[in-house]
């Protein structure tokens, strides 16, 4: 079949012979599961270029306190506090969230399970239009009366509750409005995840077939849709709180500003592993399509991310150790804690011995696999020391907590995306990225991260609280070689962002220019590297395909290829 | 336990800031336990995991093994490490109990009260004065300044006027989180003395970033000196001073951002 592929404003298009769509309808109004997949991609990928930009101006304040910063100007308090909390709140729910479960699950989920589209594709459309309405209505509230929210990203009540208070009448319920339409987005493209996986998988795709990556996204979309209803409701009621004068959250009048605590943490700790299980994916797919192996230990991996996901509910207080809880109540919550330990070790401990035995190629989505795992890897044990009850007494709050929780959503939000972006991208838009430019890109990420984030550990450990706008107001924080860690740590984010601009001119050259892939350029077995690439519309044309072994036979004995993909039919025995 | 685990200890957290309470010694002490836990697992498995990359790296004539993990020998190439983790949690779980427990619930008869009022941006320290009884005439109450006597168990009981705020004083590994409409108590008796910094450690509006105040501890002699110089109970104006300064600073800089 003749295919000509062109390719506009950064999406990939196929002319099928019997469809002949405007723009509007192909691209915007679409309901094809690749291009929703690219819309939350390319909404997230802006989106983390804002949330990166207020990073860079917020800790250029720490770095050089007081004066004038390149491309913003003078920093405000006020627009400090704003910027932190815009920082975090867009990084987890407008970059993790819609580029790991949304972008990866929808571009995904139907090529890996062998089917034609989602099972509800206009909710699927509606799902992204919600997203992006939520998106607009975040940026909007900067610029309101008063300016955007700086409570910061967990909006604390009774701080956030009253505009005396936070000082931002408009942008506080903006901010919980924006927040509660993103998850009605995401419990709309969850439901069909679920129902698609679970319905749509191809012939002979049997329950232990299915790749991880999809089990993970699943898992993923199951724990959102159980944790986010106390947040939503306490969403409305802090809303009720804000705009109508109830008093849920208030003292004075009855209510209970801790309750708004359990509620957010009641969602916010199964979040985390709401956005770890896709990136564990990834990491699965990418690490044993390169190291040539199959996955160790599948069963105990797939087992011990439910088990994660059921203990997972079981921890929140651990936000909570001082702030007012019955004392009694850390015993608990110190326990499951360190339990958790457990599952994530598991899946770490599974990945390290994949590569046992492998031949790895060191491309440049292999080297984000392995950076993940060894990033992570940090990130999951520096919080044993925040999780033990004791030293949280002294250690909450510090930028202790801060690099750890960034050493464990960076691996996952940017180095395991970046990861399925360098390994999907032959499949997304036909060809490949430069290597070269892949692996200049890669060190400055990583070199820049770890130069940001080790010098916060000690700093937090030092007693350097978090959310201050200028730490020479602290005799005790205002010493010269603090403030050298702070400058460096500045530093340290400018290579990490400025590392960026390979990576962006890299994927725009690429899309048009990088060399051509075939329908499998890794020799990887799951179903998405059947279709053509880009797969066209339908994905696989009129024959889906079937499938005969599960997703990670690589490197059989006794066969002369090391790859035998799901849908290759089975030779006859010859006896 | 705890002083004499000590000895043994590299003390990372006393290297970086002193210790000015009694308990601080407790926590310094779980950290360094942790960390040795924690460090030894970190290094093993990463090193493992590089030696991995190298000895594997792809070469010529050379072809991938083909492991499943599913038998059980080689499932326990996994089950062994977590069993030995679940070693280690269990090894962290005991003394952070011992330890929540000696600063959190067992609370020892003080011999002086303080009363701790935080408000959008300033804290305010009621000294129970002579007669060692809050809420008397001879109260000494002073904005951004605690002033306290060293080696004297205190008992401290923290309230807030508007929203969340967290008294933490990082010399003494203290921090408590100060609540709208409770009053949250606890306990804290000084060892060294010395001038230190009290943060708002919890995001409490515009202003958070500066809400910083000083904490005092001095010998006997000093210290009864400070009360007799300070007349009691007049000094609430001076809280009001300095909010009111705190808010026009704010509104400038608004109207410069």
């Amino acid at each position: 079949m003749a295919e000509v592929v062109h390719v506009e404003v950064g999406h990939g298009e196929h002319h099928d012979d019997h469809h002949e769509l405007s723009f509007w309808s192909k691209y915007i109004f679409s309901t094809d599961h690749k291009i929703i997949g690219f819309q939350y991609m390319f909404t997230g990928m802006a989106m983390a270029l804002i949330g990166g930009y207020f990073a860079y101006v917020f800790r250029m304040q720490l770095a050089f306190p007081g004066s004038s910063i390149p491309f913003w100007g003078t920093l405000s308090p006020a627009a400090y506090n704003s910027l932190v909390t815009n920082h975090g709140t867009i990084m987890i729910f407008w970059v993790a969230m819609p580029v790991l479960i949304a972008a990866m699950g929808n571009f995904l989920i139907p090529l890996m399970i062998g089917c034609d589209d989602m099972v509800f594709p206009k909710i699927n459309r509606l799902s992204y239009q919600i997203f992006l309405l939520s998106a607009i209505v975040l940026l909007a509230s900067f610029f309101v009366p008063g300016g955007a929210f700086g409570g910061a990203w967990t909006s604390y009540a009774p701080l956030s509750a009253k505009a005396q208070y936070n000082s931002t009448p408009f942008g506080a319920p903006l901010w919980l409005i924006a927040v509660t339409l993103e998850i009605v987005a995401f419990l709309l493209g969850g439901i069909n995840f679920i129902t698609t996986t679970m319905n749509a998988r191809a012939k002979g795709m049997k329950i232990y077939d299915i790749p991880m990556i999809v089990w993970m996204i699943v898992i993923a979309s199951i724990l959102f849709m159980c944790s986010v209803g106390p947040l939503v409701a306490g969403a409305v009621m802090l809303l009720f709180d804000q705009t109508l004068g109830t008093a849920f959250f208030d003292a004075n009048a009855g209510g209970d500003p801790v309750l708004w605590q359990h509620l957010f943490w009641f969602f916010g700790h199964p979040e985390v592993y709401v956005v770890l299980l896709p990136a564990m994916g990834i990491v699965a797919e990418v690490t044993c399509t390169f190291a040539r192996k199959k996955l160790f230990s599948y069963k105990l991996i797939l087992y011990s991310s439910i088990g994660l996901g059921i203990l997972s509910f079981f921890v929140w207080a651990h936000h909570q150790f001082i702030s007012g809880v019955d004392p009694r109540a850390t015993y608990l919550f110190t326990t499951t804690t360190l339990l958790i330990s457990i599952p994530v070790a598991i899946m770490l401990f599974a990945f390290v011995a994949t590569l046992y035995g492998g031949s790895i190629r060191f491309t440049t989505a292999m080297l984000f696999a392995l950076a993940f795992t060894g990033e992570f890897l940090l990130g999951g044990v520096t919080g044993i020391w925040l999780g033990s009850s004791g030293t949280d007494i002294y250690l909450h709050d510090t930028y202790f907590v801060l690099a750890h929780f960034h050493y464990t959503f960076v691996p996952i939000a940017i180095i395991a995306t970046f990861a399925a972006i360098y390994y999907w991208f032959p499949k997304m838009f036909g060809r490949k990225m430069n290597e070269s430019w892949g692996k200049i890109h890669f060190w400055g990420t990583i070199i820049g991260f770890n130069g940001i984030f080790i010098p916060l550990f000690i700093l937090g450990a030092g007693g350097q609280h978090r959310r201050i706008y200028n730490f020479q107001n602290y005799p005790d924080l205002a010493g010269a070689d603090m403030q050298d860690m702070r400058v460096f740590a500045t530093m340290s984010l400018i290579v990490m962002l400025v590392s960026q601009i390979p990576f962006l001119i890299n994927f725009i050259v690429s899309i048009k220019r990088g060399e051509k892939a075939g329908k499998n350029p890794w020799k990887a077995n799951t179903l998405e590297w059947v279709a053509p690439s880009p797969p066209p519309h339908g994905n696989f044309g009129p024959v889906l395909p079937e499938v005969y072994r599960g997703p990670y036979e690589y490197s059989v004995d006794g066969r002369e290829k090391d790859y035998w993909p799901q849908n290759e039919k089975p030779e006859p025995e010859a006896s | 336990m705890f002083e004499f685990l000590d000895k043994f200890m590299p003390g990372i957290l006393e290297s970086l800031l002193p210790r000015a309470s009694s308990y601080a010694v407790q926590i310094d002490v779980l950290f360094d336990v942790i960390t040795i836990l924690v460090g030894f697992w970190f290094f093993l498995v990463l090193g493992y995991f590089f030696y991995l990359i190298f000895r594997y790296r792809q070469r010529d004539g050379h072809k991938a093994e083909y492991i499943s993990g599913e038998t059980h020998k080689q499932k326990q190439a996994i089950e062994i490490p977590h069993y030995l983790i679940l070693v280690c949690d269990v090894a962290i779980i005991i003394p952070t109990f011992l330890v929540w427990f000696n600063i959190k619930i067992d609370v020892p008869p003080p011999d002086e009260e303080v009363r701790i009022v935080a408000q959008q941006w300033a804290w305010t320290f009621y000294h129970a004065g002579e007669d060692k009884v809050l809420g008397t005439e001879d109260d000494i109450v002073s904005v951004n300044e605690l002033h306290i006597k060293n080696n004297t168990q205190y008992s401290y009981h923290l309230e807030s006027k508007d929203v969340m705020h967290n008294f933490s004083v990082p010399v003494f590994r203290l921090k408590q989180d100060a609540i709208p409409g409770r009053v949250i108590s606890g306990h804290f008796k000084p060892i060294l003395e010395g001038e230190w910094d009290i943060q708002c450690a919890e995001m409490c509006g515009v202003a958070h970033g500066i809400m910083g105040a000083r904490i005092f501890i001095k010998s006997e002699a000093e210290h009864n000196a400070w009360l007799a110089a300070n007349t009691p109970a007049t000094s609430d104006t001076g809280t009001l001073a300095i909010v009111n300064q705190n808010r026009s600073q704010e509104k400038k800089d608004r109207n410069n951002g």
